[in-house]
């Protein structure tokens, strides 16, 4: 791993999430600064998958749960050459392929269509099955809002992983403590959300989501007849100064100030 | 009185038989595999065969998951927490995905019987073909459910197979099975009775009783309700005046909508529907509930009688 080449593919996803969401005028920036450095380093880094052949068979699968971040998947996917950057101007607009939620009839890279929130692990527990009784030894990842795992199918899916024993699936948590309407604790409290998924009979890992070398050293943790589960704890608009850690910034664009605010922000360093 | 048999029996033994030669089959259920018949395939293929547990929306979500990875996924539970239940995830997770997975639900209708009102899914067909893409398919007898279940292999998409609990007489039909086109079980020129699954036989009954008192009814089987067959919907409703919609379900957003969208514009009709009239179900036997919810052979002849 090259951590300052990942971290300037970070800076130019971060541009991409910024561009978006500005040129779209809608779109939610928070959470997906918050999960740069998780889809960086999966696309980057760790998973098998090759943008010329976005459909091959035995590629690690990828299920955006949390599929309002789609403006950081798509810097993700956009950065890794699955399509070119000239579709940005079709974000959320008529018969664009950047949908505002992932839609995988019409990106190339999306491989399970999501919006409706805690349906993400369900299907990468369908897609773990699916790999082993393929035994093509794809993996698959599947990242989450920590809202989201309010949503009682979560545990429906959680408690699937485990009974399957499926150790090719791992769990991401963007644990950035903030959702539409206050934070975690305000709306509906998570308690212990790594006990939880202990006590579901998951290996967990806690880091700091942010930090490039630490969820790189999460992915290569061995885990042996069960799941993984990483807790990432990030902060919500990381990068942003004026957006870090703002409930406002959920599910908003930036306007044309704010937009140049915080390119500066996120520039490459001379 | 013909043979009778369960079209759920039929489902089981036919994906059983069909994931011998096709490996890409595999079989989803919650926790009511002896009831939805999906046993059999779990008996003989285990690794195949994934029991979700009493977790409808993991498990349809499971297998959108499965489809994307190429296999042929079949899902079964009672209608009621398929098409209620799990909607988002038949909706989201799999039809708005496009993935190839097949809801092989049973126990629809209120001929699911004693268990009553909160079990008799009375609105299920509304639900899956209001979906863009669902094909929606209610066979009539056992041996249409088992040429329906191949079909349903060999066609690529999410469908619906809508399935009766108790068993119902064996229609001695034998005639192909093909998506979309509706099959015509008794010509007539007086009203032609459009019905579904178990209704058939009531038609085919109601039929006899109309020829007695000098009536000439068609009998046509659309067992494919989604997409439906238009040209033949529409010939025999232009060839008999008179149209009359029979299905255990509800009058609202099934078999009677589906017509009653092709014969719109198309010209002037007299139409009926026999069904579900906006109301639960209850408990009670399969007999007295065909009985209390005018689903019976003499109550198609009296709506007919009153066109």
């Amino acid at each position: 791993m090259n951590l300052a080449s990942l971290e300037k593919t970070c800076r130019a996803v971060r541009r991409d999430i910024i561009n978006l969401t500005a040129d779209a005028a809608s779109g939610h920036p928070g959470g997906s600064l918050s999960a740069v450095e998780i889809l960086t380093v999966l696309y980057f880094d760790q998973m098998n998958i090759d943008p010329k052949d976005p459909k091959k068979a035995d590629r690690d699968r990828f299920v955006l749960s949390k599929g309002h971040a789609a403006p950081a998947l798509y810097g993700v996917l956009a950065e890794r050459g699955f399509f070119d950057k000239s579709e940005f101007k079709g974000f959320r607009k008529i018969n664009g392929i950047l949908q505002g939620h992932p839609d995988c009839k019409r990106c190339p890279g999306v491989d399970a269509s999501t919006g409706s929130l805690g349906q993400g692990v369900s299907i990468a527990v369908g897609m773990a099955l699916g790999a082993r009784l393929a035994g093509n030894g794809a993996k698959v990842y599947t990242l989450l809002g920590d809202g989201e795992l309010q949503e009682g199918q979560v545990w429906e899916a959680a408690m699937a992983a485990a009974h399957y024993k499926l150790d090719n699936l791992t769990v991401i948590i963007d644990n950035n403590g903030l959702q539409i309407d206050g934070s975690n604790d305000q709306v509906m409290s998570l308690g212990n959300i790594s006990d939880k998924f202990r006590a579901f009979g998951f290996e967990v890992i806690e880091i700091d989501g942010n930090d490039m070398q630490a969820v790189s050293d999460a992915f290569h943790i061995p885990v042996s007849g069960k799941p993984k589960c990483i807790l990432a704890h990030t902060v919500k608009g990381k990068g942003v100064s004026f957006m870090e850690n703002q409930v406002g910034w959920h599910g908003k664009g930036p306007n044309e100030e704010e937009r140049q605010r915080a390119l500066k922000e996120l520039e490459d360093e001379a | 009185m013909s043979e009778k048999k369960a079209i759920r029996a039929a489902y089981g033994e036919a994906l059983a038989e069909l994931g011998e030669t096709n490996k890409k089959i595999v079989a989803l259920d919650a926790d009511l595999s002896h009831s939805t018949m999906t046993y059999h395939f779990a008996d003989k293929f285990p690794e195949r065969f994934f029991n979700a547990g009493i977790a409808e929306a993991n498990m349809v979500d499971m297998a959108a998951g499965l489809a994307s990875m190429g296999y042929i996924p079949f899902v079964s539970t009672f209608a009621i927490f398929g098409t209620g239940r799990a909607y988002d995830q038949v909706r989201n997770g799999c039809a708005y995905s496009g993935f190839n997975v097949k809801f092989a639900f049973s126990h629809a209708g209120v001929t699911l019987g004693e268990d009553g009102g909160s079990h008799q899914a009375i609105e299920d067909i509304a639900l899956m073909r209001v979906i863009p893409g669902m094909t929606v398919v209610v066979p009539c007898d056992a041996n249409e459910a088992k040429r329906a279940v191949k079909a349903l292999v060999e066609m690529e998409g999410p469908a619906y197979l809508r399935m009766a609990r108790m068993p119902s007489p064996i229609l001695e039909m034998d005639m192909p099975f093909e998506l979309g086109k509706a099959n015509i079980l008794r010509d007539g020129t007086d009203v032609v009775l459009f019905a579904c699954g178990i209704m058939v036989g009531e038609a085919l009954e109601a039929a006899k009783a109309l020829e007695s008192e000098g009536i000439s009814a068609a009998v046509v089987n659309i067992h494919t309700i989604k997409p439906i067959d238009r040209d033949t919907v529409l010939s025999y409703a232009k060839k008999c005046k008179k149209v009359v919609t029979v299905e255990e379900h509800s009058i609202i957003g099934g078999l009677g909508d589906a017509v009653a969208d092709v014969l719109i514009g198309n010209g002037d009709f007299k139409f009926k529907k026999v069904g579900v009239m906006d109301r639960f179900g209850q408990s009670g036997t399969p007999a007295a509930l065909l009985e209390e919810y005018g689903l019976t052979a003499r109550h198609i002849a009296e709506a007919v009688k009153s066109l």
